[in-house]
């Protein structure tokens, strides 16, 4: 009897191909999530402990391998103020490509065309080329030629520094800054700004007053992400500022600077006593981490209040 | 009607529209730069004009008129920027430093054939040779030592070894995690666990490579029973760690963007959902998915420190149980000790230059592929 | 070659007086648009009556929208659009080089299909315009954006919360609220793209009863694919097919005897 005659259905017989590949590929969801819990959880148990107030504010000895004089204070200031640093070259550049792109670029420009090739590629290039590139060009160039014409014969800015650190990063995430705010201003609707124009207002006018403080949480998020991926980078900065060892806290965009990343590159490759140092760097590791959730979080919740408040209120 | 007030009267908006499109051209120019920056560094030895031979024909610095421009320049190893601002007295000089060190090598180097090479020579960078005290050719990169030896091919395998270990690691998985998040689990999943991959990416390099060397490369020397404990196996497989939210994110997005109606043509002609997604969805995201792993491969050759932190001994072996250095690792390992300008520095740019390039064209790939299948999907080709 | 600045404009009050002077006459002559190859409007002539409704009405895509959008020139926005013809606004051709558009937008204001409120105050919405051109002390923006409300009879509602977000509103509310933030700085002329069909039809009910309110103080153009809507409000009608205009005369005429057998069909529902 064929079976479309039938007058009720039967269950169906168990599809093992698709049970066993639909399985398959939950089991790889679920072991990517594994691996996630398995590292954060792995460091948090283990930093946990050498956690204290102590050891974020104390300024280490040179020989920050010994367990009770060490600290990373200077480390959390060097990768704060080096983010610091990019984030306000990085905005506004970031920013006015992006509303260059969205409310001014014609379509069919050829340059327009360029301009995002450009930012593709830019967020595609290794993070040591960036640090080659800070070499080459702000440290070389740059520097050598800014103590050419001001501190001939001396060397001031021709070395490796803060600033030159943080224009590398930001050269670096600019692409983050500029994808994040594209889309926020894609996101608001054509006929707000039809509205505008059609009152009277100049395309600024309503690029200042009517789109971009809509767009303001997307910047935000930008700002966020490449915050939190600068923070984390340790390549682009090898060559470009970071020291093995400061005794104090940099003070000037001349300054070297520690920082948290390369602390945990340094303790995990050139302890003299891995078991001992294990503490430190597990906790100087969970440092980090928190310092990338934490500013993270402070933007987030600035976000979200921005957001409150264009909806409220004006 | 007063409206006469003439079109151009606002000077202040033009220039801003003019200042806001020049400060989007940093884009371009900033590619440019990097490319340009980092090239000219390494160009000496890309055009052969260096000399590391510790044997050198020594020319008198009396004789230095002699000498043109251009030879003397070489001679010196002089960036043409650095030769401009000398004068005489300064070459002068510049040649006798040069005159006593060729004087002070020992003898036994003399007679050394290895001495007379000029190690940074194309075929000593590609082709292997056999080396005084060695008894057979090998591609040997060790730059420290009184001859320098600038092999790169050992780099160019290391790179291999650790980016196709990633990637065979991380592309299944990412994959198969994308299909399912975006085809088969409940809608409410896909918006839990996919920000949460996507925080893996949040995870520094340097931490995934601190895990990797502290607690991964003892489990796996556990599990599998090789001799080196660090390997570019154990690189390869955190390297997958760092690719994997790359890849599961853009194929998830062109696994999510293939449109509704062909999976509910599918489901309503009584397939199952597996069957829908790996018949008719995967085969309509292919471009995104091939994207996503192009996209992953840029991203893999591109990552220094969890290699650095896991593996240090540059091995020229194919074994993946063996150590292996990668281009971006020798860069970063090795700029310290270079010396500013000298022949290991350059090399260690040119190498950085090959590397941009490389990304530069796989991520054009990417970018190519990726707006065709856009295209495609709106029926526009 | 760069123009000056002119200092900030003192807004006329509408009077009686600037009826007969033509200031808002809109003078349309031979009139062409094409996008790119293709010809959009079609050898357009008409004048329309100052301080009265008129209504453009015709099938989709007959070019209703089009015409409307050149009065104000917000056609300008779009790539690859040309214009022939002229188009008269108080004597001046508004296409003429040296007209400034911002300040055209000023005297001829716009009201769209989908109402589109800032994401600001009720109060900020109506006031935007009036910073924009250089009201600034609070006394005087509160006098005019309560006048505005009143004007667009949305004022009782919405005093008590002057300041909560304009986004808040009902659907009706906000396309009053639109049209309190266009009148707000006194343009002469108010054009009106289909400002009802997203309305339910007490609301529809509402912004005509407002519209015929307004007429006293502004010229009005209203693009409408609702006929009945046509024929209650408007002093006059121009019917338009396929980019021409057909027939343009009152309203009474248009509606019950028609010229052209065209107009005729198309009010009786011949087609549509």
């Amino acid at each position: 009897m064929n079976p479309i005659h039938r007058r009720h259905f039967r269950t169906e017989k168990f599809d093992f191909t698709s049970f066993f590949f639909s399985g398959l590929t939950g089991l790889a969801t679920l072991f990517i999530l594994g691996i996630l819990a398995v590292i954060l959880l792995n460091i948090i148990i283990n930093g946990w402990r050498g956690l204290s107030w102590h050891f974020v504010s104390t300024i280490p000895k040179k020989d920050f391998f010994d367990v009770n004089t060490t600290g990373v204070l200077p480390m959390i200031v060097g990768t704060t103020i080096r983010v610091f640093v990019m984030t306000i070259f990085v905005l506004p550049v970031g920013v006015i490509t992006a509303i260059y792109l969205t409310e001014y670029a014609p379509n069919t420009s050829i340059v327009t065309r360029f301009i995002r090739a450009a930012v593709n590629n830019l967020a595609g290039v290794p993070s040591i080329v960036f640090g080659l590139f800070g070499l080459g060009f702000f440290i070389n160039f740059v520097g050598k030629g800014l103590d050419a014409i001001f501190h001939y014969p001396g060397v001031v800015w021709g070395q490796p520094a803060l600033i030159w650190a943080a224009l590398t990063l930001a050269v670096m995430t600019m692409p983050v800054v500029i994808v994040a705010t594209e889309e926020s201003l894609k996101a608001i609707p054509p006929g707000l700004r039809e509205a505008s124009l059609a009152l009277g207002a100049t395309k600024l006018e309503t690029i200042w007053k009517v789109v971009l403080p809509q767009a303001l949480p997307g910047i935000l998020t930008g700002g966020i992400l490449a915050v939190s991926r600068a923070a984390g980078e340790v390549a682009p900065i090898l060559f470009t500022g970071v020291a093995y060892y400061m005794a104090s806290l940099p003070s000037h965009l001349t300054d070297q600077f520690m920082d948290l990343g390369y602390h945990v590159f340094v303790l995990s490759t050139q302890s003299p006593n891995i078991e001992q140092t294990r503490p430190i760097l597990y906790a100087t590791v969970l440092v980090l981490l928190m310092l990338t959730f934490a500013l993270n979080i402070v933007a987030i919740i600035i976000r979200a209040r921005v957001r409150k408040k264009l909806r409220a209120l004006g | 009607m007063g409206i006469q007030r003439g079109h151009r009267a606002r000077p202040l908006e033009w220039l801003a529209e003019k200042f806001i499109f020049l400060v989007s051209l940093s884009a371009i120019l900033m590619v440019f730069l990097i490319f340009l920056f980092v090239a000219r560094e390494g160009l000496p030895i890309f055009f052969g004009k260096t000399n590391t031979a510790l044997v050198q024909k020594v020319i008198p610095p009396d004789e230095l008129d002699t000498l043109s421009p251009v030879q003397l320049q070489e001679y010196l190893e002089l960036t043409p920027q650095q030769f401009a601002t000398m004068d005489k007295e300064t070459l002068k000089s510049l040649m006798e430093v040069k005159q006593e060190a060729l004087d002070e090598i020992p003898v036994n180097f003399r007679n050394d054939p290895d001495a007379r090479i000029n190690t940074t020579g194309w075929r000593y960078l590609l082709l292997p040779h056999q080396w005084s005290g060695y008894n057979k050719p090998e591609y040997i990169w060790q730059p420290v030592g009184e001859i320098q030896k600038y092999n790169i091919i050992p780099l160019f395998v290391g790179t291999l070894k650790v980016t196709l270990i990633g990637l065979f690691f991380a592309v299944p998985l990412a994959v198969g995690a994308a299909i399912y998040v975006s085809q088969l689990a409940r809608p409410r999943v896909r918006e839990i666990v996919k920000p949460t991959i996507e925080l893996l990416s949040g995870i520094p390099s340097v931490v995934v490579g601190f895990f990797a060397l502290l607690v991964m490369a003892t489990v796996l020397q556990k599990i599998f029973g090789y001799q080196t404990r660090l390997n570019a196996f154990v690189a390869g497989i955190a390297l997958g760690f760092a690719v994997i939210p790359v890849v599961f994110s853009i194929a998830e997005d062109a696994l999510t963007s293939v449109p509704r109606s062909y999976t509910q043509a599918a489901l309503a002609l009584g397939a199952s959902r597996w069957q829908t997604a790996w018949q008719i969805v995967l085969p309509a995201a292919l471009p995104g998915v091939f994207a996503a792993t192009v996209l992953g491969f840029g991203r893999a050759i591109g990552e220094t420190m969890i290699v650095l932190m896991v593996c240090s001994a540059s091995v020229m072996s194919w074994s993946i149980f063996d150590s292996a250095r990668s281009i971006t690792t020798t860069i970063a390992a090795e700029m310290a000790e270079a010396v500013s300008g000298g022949p290991h520095y350059r090399i260690l740019f040119m190498l950085g230059a090959l590397l941009f390039a490389a990304t530069f064209v796989s991520n054009m790939i990417g970018e190519v592929v990726i707006n065709r299948f856009k295209l495609k999907l709106e029926g526009r080709r | 070659m760069a123009e000056l600045i002119l200092p900030k404009i003192n807004l006329p009050e509408a009077k009686a007086s600037t009826n007969a002077t033509g200031a808002s006459l809109i003078e349309i002559e031979h009139l062409a648009l094409f996008y790119g190859a293709s010809k959009a409007l079609n050898n357009i002539s008409f004048t329309l009556g100052e301080k009265i409704v008129t209504a453009f009405i015709g099938p989709s895509g007959c070019g209703k929208s089009t015409l409307l959008r050149c009065l104000n020139r917000m056609n300008d926005l779009i790539d690859n659009v040309r214009i022939e013809g002229s188009l008269k606004i108080g004597g001046h051709d508004i296409y003429d080089a040296n007209v400034d558009v911002i300040e055209l937008r000023r005297r001829v204001g716009m009201v769209f299909q989908k109402s589109n409120p800032f994401p600001k105050s009720i109060y900020e919405n109506v006031a935007y315009g009036l910073r924009l051109h250089g009201v600034k002390n609070r006394l005087g923006l509160d006098e005019a954006v309560e006048k505005s409300l009143r004007q667009s009879a949305l004022w009782d509602e919405v005093k008590d919360r002057l300041h909560s977000s304009a986004l808040g509103l009902s659907g009706g509310q906000q396309q009053r609220l639109c049209i309190a933030r266009a009148i707000a700085i006194k343009p002469e002329i108010v054009l009106m793209d289909e400002p009802a069909s997203a309305l339910d039809p007490i609301a529809t009910t509402r912004i005509e009863e407002l519209i015929l309110e307004l007429k006293k103080d502004f010229t009005i153009v209203i693009v409408t694919h609702n006929m009945q809507q046509a024929a209650r409000i408007s002093d006059q009608t121009a019917f338009f097919y396929l980019g021409e205009l057909i027939e343009f005369d009152t309203t009474t005429k248009i509606f019950t005897n028609p010229a052209k057998k065209q107009t005729e069909d198309y009010v009786t529902g011949r087609f549509g």
